[in-house]
Formats: structure tokens, C-alpha cells, sequence
């Protein structure tokens, strides 16, 4: 788990701030084969994957609420639901720790995916009076698919924001040092007995 | 140290599901003067010129994508095009044997113009934001309360009516449009007036309305214009839409003749790209 420092913290508010900025200004107002893209449970996802469950969940929370005040939507729903993606993404990163480069495409339609359902719950649950139709799945499914294709994009933007304020991260420090010649724990003990 | 780990970590994604919770709670309890609202409008006032800035600076971007899909879309509606243009060729034809009819009838009954908005106070404002979710169907313009805009004002593109004024700043205001789920707006439509309520007849679909509590004698047909009713004399309280507003098109009708009836419209406004709208700021007319 990678502790958050104060230069890390200020440039995931930066990148938040932009990115619900930016999705509201432009991404909302360009409908791309009738929907639109959601820059946010993308930008949520690569947090996650980058630092982890703790950051990617309080990233998560913070762009939820903050998108929830920017559109007057009931406060508390975005932020619930991406907390959910956002530790979601960070656990997998801390379990698994995916490497292939396609990753991202992967966990953002799984995102996107896990946001629209979340908050088509919570609007149920919260007594919105709409029936489940056809235009509202076609136009979920649109948003998935624009965003598993911007998932990528995102997510490079996302780390060259964020590089230089990562800590290294011990695992991928040791997993390096196996691959680059150096000796895992396993090998020195052979390396001992012979 | 693995364990400290772990319970830190759980206990803040502990604490940040009990804060949306209380949020939400809040929030869904209180009214719209309460504190998280007034929090929420105190945001959205110190953020709406950044939008504003950003929608404006993004603009050329916007249309470069939007000329794309245009062209795209326009290859498309060639065919359809071609029918409508001889469709409406013969309406050419028969509405100038009825513009005749209708200008010694208009000076019979000396009616001025049926809707004859310039007394209305009309406010042209740019559309800054939209709703980035299919659930919440609004848009903000950068016209507020600085510019005589008040809560509940209805609000008009080119086309026709889109939605009402529901929420006011200094120098912007919140538009729910009539695509939005929690959208009545009352009716009338067919040749003898009938009256109805329109609604979205689902979440995220911009070109579907319906038509709700029509008489089950209604006459109204395929074809139809709907309009906003306005306020009748029997009325209790006045309408928030002055009468003749336009809304859309008949397109078909479910279970005609009975007492679920539902006749669905397609709305004349394409609320999906709203560039420029107008508010009536004095939707009654007059001084």
C-alpha cells in the first residue's frame, strides 16, 4: 500500500479537479454515437491501479463528491459508487498486481461498467420514477464502450501526471531486482546450501 | 505491520462509506434551502465562471468533433430528408389554400398572433454545462439572477419549449429539461384541445415523450402538434408556461380509447445539442 504524500495528494486533487472540470465543459457536451463519455470512474480506476486501495477509494470519494456539487445531484451517490470503483481497482492492483499493457482497458469497462450499475441502483433505491428502457441500456452501453476505448489514453494521462510523486513501491522494486539479475529469497537459499 | 496496514485501511474506506451515507441521508432529508444545498449552490457560484471559461475555450474542439458526427449523421438522413421534402410540398400547397382562410378568420376574431412572445422578457443565454449522467437531464446557461432570471421560468431554444428554471445563481441558472424524470409539463394538443400532462416516458431518452390523462374520447392523431396549455380561467393556480409553447410531434398512441392511455411525442427540441436557449423571464407578458 503506497502512503499518500503531500505532493501526491496535491496532484490527484489537480487531476481531479481537471478531470470533472473537463468532463462537465466538454466530455458531457460531445454525444458520440448518442452518449457520452464518463471521464470519471476512468480517472477513479487509474488511481487505483497506480496507488492502491487506499488512495484510489478517497480519490474515488473526493470526484464523486465534487461531480455531485458541480451537477446539483444528490450529494453523496457519485461518491459512494467511486469509492467502491476506486478501491475496487486499487485492491486488485495490491492482490494481483496486473502488468500486461491492456490492463487498463480491461478494469475501465469493468469500472465504467461497475459505475453505471451502482448508480442506477442508488437512483432506484432513492425512488427516481423510471422505467428501465431500451434508449437508457443502449445509451449505458454506448458510455462503456467509449470508455473502455478511452481507458487506455486515460490512464497514461493519469501516470505521467502522477509520476515523480509515486513513492517506488516495494513489490515492483523487488519483483525488478528477480527479473534484472538480482537473487529472490528462494535462490539466495540455494545459492546458501551449495 | 501487515495488520496495521490492513485495519487502516479498512477503517477509511469504513469512514468514507459512512460519510456518503450521512451525506446522502442529509441531503435526500432536507429541503432545498437546507445547509448542504445552500453549501452545494455556494460551489456551483465560486465554479460556474470556470465552467463557463472552459466551455468557451473548448468550444472549437466541440465543433470539430460535433462537424464530424454531423456529416456522419447527415449521410444518413439523406433518404428520410427526400421523403419529408415531398411530404412537405404538399403541405406547402395546402397551407397557403389555409393561410388565406386563416388571415380573414384572424381578422374576424382579431386575434393577434398565437404566440407572440415578444412581451415575455426573453433572455438568450449559451448552454455551460450538461449533466454528465443519463439519470439527471439539465443543463446550465450563463444567464442568472443578475439578468432578471428566477426559479421556475420556462425556457425555449429555437424549436421549441426544453424545461424550466430550477435552480438560480448570480450569473448562471440550472435548466431541468422536459426529458428530465421529475418533468410535468401540462398540455393540450389534437384540433379540439385536448388536455394531457407530458412526461419522459423513460431515464436517458432524449426523444421520447409521453402524453399522460388524455381523455379517452381525445381526438388526437398521429401527426399532432403538442403544445403547453397555459392557464384556464377554472385553473386554481396559474401554469409556469404561458399557452402555445411548442413541445413535439404525435408519433404513436398506446392503448387508445382507454383510461391508460398514452400517447407518445416526439419533442421538436433535440436535447442533445443545446448550444443557445432563451428564458422567458416574464412568461405572463406585459409590464
Amino acid at each position: 500500500m503506497i502512503t499518500p504524500t503531500p505532493q501526491l495528494i496535491a496532484r490527484l486533487a489537480a487531476v481531479g479537479l481537471l478531470g470533472v472540470i473537463v468532463q462537465t465543459a466538454f466530455v458531457s457536451q460531445l454525444p458520440i454515437a448518442g452518449a457520452n463519455a464518463d471521464l470519471s470512474p476512468l480517472l477513479v480506476m487509474a488511481v487505483g491501479l497506480l496507488c492502491g486501495s487506499l488512495a484510489g477509494g478517497s480519490f474515488g470519494f473526493g470526484v464523486g463528491l465534487f461531480a455531485d456539487v458541480v451537477s446539483l445531484q444528490t450529494l453523496g451517490v457519485s461518491s459512494l459508487v467511486l469509492l467502491g470503483v476506486g478501491y475496487g481497482a486499487g485492491r486488485l492492483r495490491e492482490a494481483r498486481d496486473p502488468e500486461g499493457t491492456l490492463v487498463p482497458i480491461a478494469v475501465g469497462a469493468a469500472a465504467t461498467l461497475a459505475f453505471g450499475i451502482g448508480f442506477a441502483l442508488l437512483q432506484f433505491l432513492l425512488g427516481v420514477d423510471a422505467p428501465v428502457s431500451w434508449p437508457l441500456l443502449r445509451q449505458l452501453l454506448a458510455t462503456f464502450v467509449l470508455n473502455a476505448l478511452l481507458a487506455l489514453p486515460v490512464y497514461a494521462l493519469v501516470r505521467r501526471c502522477l509520476q515523480g510523486a509515486l513513492p517506488e513501491d516495494p513489490r515492483r522494486r523487488r519483483r525488478r531486482a528477480y527479473t534484472t539479475g538480482g537473487l529472490s529469497p528462494l535462490s539466495r537459499g540455494a545459492e546458501i546450501r551449495r | 505491520m501487515y495488520d496495521k496496514t490492513v485495519r487502516r485501511r479498512r477503517a477509511v474506506l469504513g469512514l468514507l462509506v459512512a460519510c456518503s451515507l450521512i451525506l446522502l441521508t442529509a441531503y435526500f432529508g432536507e429541503t432545498g434551502s437546507g445547509a448542504l444545498h445552500g453549501v452545494q449552490r455556494g460551489t456551483s457560484e465560486i465554479l460556474n465562471p470556470i465552467q463557463e471559461g472552459a466551455s468557451r475555450a473548448l468550444k472549437p474542439i466541440r465543433d470539430l468533433f460535433g462537424w464530424f458526427g454531423d456529416t456522419i449523421d447527415a449521410k444518413g438522413q439523406v433518404e428520410e430528408l427526400r421523403k419529408e421534402r415531398d411530404r412537405l410540398r404538399s403541405e406547402v400547397l395546402t397551407n397557403e389554400i389555409r393561410t388565406s382562410d386563416y388571415d380573414r378568420l384572424s381578422s374576424m376574431v382579431e386575434l393577434d398572433g398565437a404566440l407572440g412572445l415578444q412581451d415575455k422578457g426573453l433572455k438568450t443565454g449559451r448552454v455551460i454545462f450538461q449533466s454528465p449522467t443519463v439519470w439527471y437531464a439539465t443543463v446550465r446557461v450563463d444567464k442568472g439572477s443578475d439578468d432578471g432570471v428566477r426559479v421556475g421560468q420556462p425556457v425555449i431554444n429555437e424549436e421549441a419549449l426544453i424545461g424550466r428554471v430550477t435552480e438560480v445563481f448570480g450569473g448562471a441558472a440550472q435548466v431541468t429539461l422536459i426529458t428530465d424524470t421529475t418533468m410535468k409539463v401540462p398540455a393540450r394538443a389534437g384540433r379540439r384541445s385536448e388536455f394531457g400532462i407530458v412526461e419522459p416516458s423513460s431515464a436517458g431518452n432524449p426523444s421520447d415523450l409521453v402524453m399522460k390523462f388524455t381523455n379517452p374520447g381525445a381526438r388526437i392523431a398521429v401527426g399532432d402538434r403538442v403544445v403547453t396549455r397555459g392557464t384556464e380561467p377554472e385553473d386554481r393556480q396559474e401554469s409556469l408556461y404561458p399557452v402555445g409553447l411548442p413541445i413535439g410531434e404525435v408519433r404513436r398512441i398506446e392503448n387508445e380509447g382507454t383510461d391508460t392511455q398514452e400517447i407518445h411525442l416526439r419533442p421538436f427540441a433535440d436535447m442533445r445539442s443545446l448550444d443557445f436557449v432563451q428564458i422567458l423571464t416574464n412568461p405572463r407578458g406585459g409590464q
